[in-house]
């Protein structure tokens, strides 16, 4: 990703996400009640939490698919939540990964990943193209870009709209549940594809309920509740040694549902090679790809 | 009586009772006067080459004419309904409430004697044919259109919208598309209805070269005292709808395989 190197030069100090005070209500419902979150640059910030925590909503007002009711989103320095700013504009840096694929089914995959390059950036058929086909080698779908949605599994289906999204150049990605949606088999393959954005120096901001793609791959874990951040800090820590008495519960009910509810589950987690406390997270990526 | 009995006494009864009914109307009936005033062979000559080269010909026009202005005013009036501008909805509502419930046949009458009227000018009959039917179709598409752009799930213009599309972008080029082919199966019911429809376009005042299939199957009737005529304006609109309504279930079985 070159190209962003050097339109984040000017931003270089800016972090590249920065919400502050957020508070969302859906009618009486309040779904996020405070939240104060940063993404540096090339950061990697896992988003935990059980459903119904907000996670996604956070997200989704990051790139103002939800309207904040209060509170304040900077994106690369860019204060979307100022109702002066061209929203469209900063979306085309903000790169995002839903949790339903929503691939446009009308669109084989190579169209899906030239239409908007196309209508938004304003490249020809030829370049977007390049672009698009460059993205699908990145997603190992090279055979594929001829083929319509539905004639692809879901696994593939998320990996183009990965390549979808890559393909605008944005200097940062947001995932809602990428792999919630996917077959058990097909989870690896995206995994897979979103390590290795993490290895190329993507800032990505994940919502997961993938807890060894968490404890691996990220810089940073947040744990919500109830539209609160309840924890946050290295994976190490959040993942491995949580704090919080509902950060311990919840991970419990994650990482060994039949032991769910049992007094003690909270610390006899069973024990999946955990990190080593203070290994630094640039260490933890240089693991192969799966 | 045994069950397996009993099913065949039922199901010999049914039959019975079509066969009965068949043979007292096919007894009751006059065939000899049916096939005079149906079957002439000498009218049915008379009636070509011009019921193809003029009527059929007519009937395709006025349709084509009217279904493709109607889907424009119709996707215009299903965006309308759905915009944010309160008065945009609330004339297309009224627009379409209006010409649903209003027979055709009193928009054809309106706007044939009421735009030259109002405007004091002479407009060209395919202009008139093609209002008349798309002032009455759109309103029915509309409310199809509207439909299908509403099942266009909510994802699709998220993912367009987190791409940096225009809300109208978004609609052009990712959800209309989509929409129109959940509703390809409808409209072309729609384009069935029309063809009928376009039998009301006489109301209108026309000149011999402008006679659809209706018009030219009664002006023949009148002509030559033969109900001929309108068998053959009735076979030629069976040969418009039914080649459609094949159509129809072609589409809808892609869709459903599709989805």
């Amino acid at each position: 990703m070159g190209e962003s190197e050097t339109t984040g030069a000017a931003v270089a100090d800016a972090a590249a996400i920065e919400v502050r005070g957020l508070r969302k209500s859906f009618g009486e419902l309040e779904v996020l009640r405070g939240i104060d979150v940063t993404v540096r640059r090339g950061e990697v910030v896992c988003v935990i939490g059980p459903s119904g925590s907000g996670k996604s909503t956070l997200l989704r007002c990051v790139n103002l698919l939800e309207e904040p009711t209060s509170g304040t989103v900077r994106v690369a320095g860019t204060e979307v939540t100022d109702p002066e700013v061209d929203i469209d504009r900063v979306r085309r840096r903000i790169g995002m990964v839903f949790q339903s694929f929503n691939l446009f089914p009308h669109l084989t995959a190579l169209g899906n990943l030239t239409i908007a390059q196309r209508r938004v950036l304003g490249r020809g058929r030829a370049e977007a193209e390049e672009v698009a086909r460059h993205n699908l080698r990145r997603v190992g779908l090279t055979d594929k870009e001829s083929g319509y949605p539905a004639q692809l599994s879901g696994g593939q289906q998320q990996r183009v709209a990965i390549a979808r999204a890559l393909s605008m150049g944005p200097e940062l990605m947001l995932f809602d549940e990428p792999t919630s949606a996917l077959d058990p088999e097909l989870v690896g393959d995206v995994l897979a594809v979103m390590r290795g954005l993490a290895d190329e120096g993507m800032t990505m901001l994940v919502v997961t309920h993938e807890m060894s793609f968490a404890r691996e791959v990220a810089d940073r874990v947040v744990f919500m509740d109830d539209g609160l951040i309840v924890e946050e800090g290295p994976p190490e820590q959040v993942v491995g040694a949580p704090r919080q008495a509902r950060t311990r519960a919840f991970l419990s009910r994650v990482l060994d549902p039949a032991a769910a509810g049992g007094p003690e589950s909270g610390t006899a987690r069973p024990e999946p090679p955990a990190e080593p406390p203070g290994r630094a997270p640039e260490e933890v990526r240089k693991r192969p790809l799966r | 009586m045994s069950r397996r009995n009993r099913t065949r006494a039922i199901r010999t009864a049914q039959y019975g009772m079509l066969l009965a009914v068949v043979l007292a109307l096919a007894l009751a009936a006059d065939w000899g006067e049916l096939r005079r005033a149906f079957f002439d062979v000498e009218v049915a000559k008379k009636q070509f080459p011009d019921v193809v080269t003029t009527a059929l010909v007519n009937t395709v026009i006025y349709t084509v004419l009217g279904f493709a202005f109607g889907l424009v005013l119709g996707l215009l009036l299903a965006l309308m309904r759905l915009s944010q501008v309160p008065p945009y909805r609330w004339l297309a509502v009224a627009y379409i409430e209006f010409f649903r419930g209003v027979p055709a046949l009193l928009v054809f009458i309106a706007l044939g004697f009421g735009v030259p009227l109002a405007f004091q000018v002479s407009i060209n009959q395919y202009v008139t044919v093609m209002l008349a039917l798309g002032l009455v179709g759109a309103a029915y598409m509309a409310e199809t259109i509207r439909a299908g752009i509403q099942a266009v799930p909510r994802g699709q213009t998220e993912a367009a919208r987190s791409l940096g599309m225009s809300p109208l972008w978004a609609m052009v080029s990712i959800v209309i598309p989509q929409a129109f082919r959940i509703v390809l199966p409808p409209l072309a019911n729609e384009l069935i209805l029309l063809t009928k429809d376009s039998s009301l376009v006489y109301l209108l005042g026309l000149s011999m070269d402008q006679y659809e299939l209706a018009k030219f199957g009664r002006d023949a009737l009148n002509q030559h005292r033969s109900l001929t005529p309108i068998l053959i304006a009735g076979l030629f609109y069976l040969a418009i709808t039914l080649p459609l309504g094949h159509l129809v279930r072609r589409l809808e079985a892609r869709t459903a395989k599709a989805r």
